[in-house]
């Protein structure tokens, strides 16, 4: 029945050589469903090459809410970033 | 802090997020009232995307030729998938799909009421595409930045694909206007019908609209009933006197010191009297609505019993 379907995640590659991107999601029994839903549902236009379908329980999540902990310690190491060594004098780029 | 004093300092938080016009996301605190308003208004949305198949849904057996039966199936499709985005913006706001469909059922919940007029010519199809599309694209332009990231998402694929839809009813119009008399006749007739109910589509004056000022500075509502409504009506006079046909209303005149169209005043009864539930077709496209769904329980329950027979067999196997 309706309410036992599972909630997928649906990803699509635009075109060859860029990332699949998350376009939205949908119910479905299995995945092999998942996949032809998504098929009808977000590639009417062929905006894509490929889909991926991942069940939305399966997905680990950080929050934004969690920033603080999960990021904190990155932001002290400026080295990490190009902008913080300074070039000399007639040098304009590196 | 006592609770009362949390859930000020978290309103404010998601005001001054609104404010700078950041997106809201799912996971993220809101006011139980944003939500609520969220519900409403994107339900009412996605509602409208499926009811309004049926109307069109109507033609697709007598579309004149097979391009056209083939435009207008693709058209149907893409309400549906409209429909289904929409619902997915709205489930992530807690509320299940069922919990939707029932509340279109009991009448809970409403939808666009210019889907309770029949479509009784095939000039209707052409007049719904180009003045309901437009009306629809007008409208959801502007909720392409609506706040809530979910429901902002689903507006810009709409949109992409909504201006087929529109381009290919106003290319009916315009086919039928190059036609015979009678098809001219016919053409005219629909945009007599359609005409004002598609300016209702934008809901009451602003000073009227009951959920207009709260949806403004929350950002769920961009741009006010009144400011969308004029900018449509900018646009469909000169795309009717363009191919001829002519708008059904006495009062229509350019004002040069505005730079906009005036037109004359909306029959308010009317739009109250149909929205209640009392248009030419309410009752029908709800019960078709039912039906469909209701005779469609044996395929969830095959597709489902199908499942459970897959997964042990594949129980079996390990």
């Amino acid at each position: 029945m309706a309410d036992q379907m599972q909630l997928y995640e649906v990803f699509v590659r635009s075109r060859r050589g860029l990332d699949h991107k998350h376009v939205g999601s949908l119910h479905a029994d299995d995945s092999a469903q998942a996949l032809e839903y998504a098929r009808d549902v977000y590639t009417r236009r062929g905006e894509g090459v490929s889909i991926w379908v991942v069940a939305s329980r399966d997905i680990t999540a950080s929050q934004e809410s969690d920033c603080e902990s999960f990021y904190d310690p990155l932001d002290d190491k400026p080295y990490r970033h190009a902008a913080m060594y300074e070039l000399p004098e007639g040098v304009d780029s590196l | 802090m006592d609770k009362a004093n949390v859930s000020e300092t978290e309103e404010r938080t998601f005001q001054a997020r609104i404010d700078a016009e950041e997106k809201i996301e799912p996971k993220d605190w809101m006011p139980e009232r944003y939500r609520r308003n969220l519900i409403r208004q994107i339900s009412q949305h996605a509602h409208s995307e499926v009811i309004g198949e049926q109307p069109e849904g109507n033609w697709i057996t007598r579309a004149p030729s097979l391009e056209r039966k083939a435009i207008l199936m693709a058209k149907v499709q893409d309400e549906a998938g409209h429909g289904l985005y929409l619902y997915a913006a709205a489930e992530t706001l807690g509320v299940t799909r069922e919990e939707l469909i029932d509340r279109l059922h009991t009448g809970a919940s409403k939808y666009a009421s210019i889907f309770n007029y029949p479509s009784l010519t095939w000039a209707d199809i052409g007049a719904i595409g180009w003045l309901v599309d437009s009306a629809a694209i007008v409208n959801q332009v502007s909720l392409q930045n609506t706040s809530y990231g979910p429901y902002a998402r689903a507006m810009v694929r709409i949109c992409k694909e909504e201006s087929f839809h529109q381009r290919q009813g106003y290319n009916i119009m315009m086919t039928l206007m190059k036609g015979a008399p009678l098809q001219r006749e016919m053409a005219q007739d629909a945009l007599d019908r359609w005409w004002w109910p598609s300016l209702m589509m934008f809901g009451p004056h602003d000073g009227e609209s009951a959920h207009s000022a709260q949806s403004m500075k929350w950002k769920i509502k961009r741009r006010s009933n009144d400011d969308l409504r004029q900018q449509f009506v900018d646009q469909a006079v000169q795309q009717a006197e363009a191919i001829g046909l002519v708008v059904p209303d006495p009062d229509l005149i350019w004002n040069e010191a505005r730079g906009h169209y005036d037109f004359g005043a909306i029959d308010w009864q009317e739009f109250e009297r149909v929205i209640s539930g009392n248009g030419p077709c309410n009752r029908q496209r709800l019960a078709h609505h039912k039906n469909a769904h209701d005779e469609g329980a044996w395929v969830r329950k095959a597709m489902a019993a199908y499942e459970v027979k897959q997964r042990s067999k594949a129980r079996d196997v390990a």
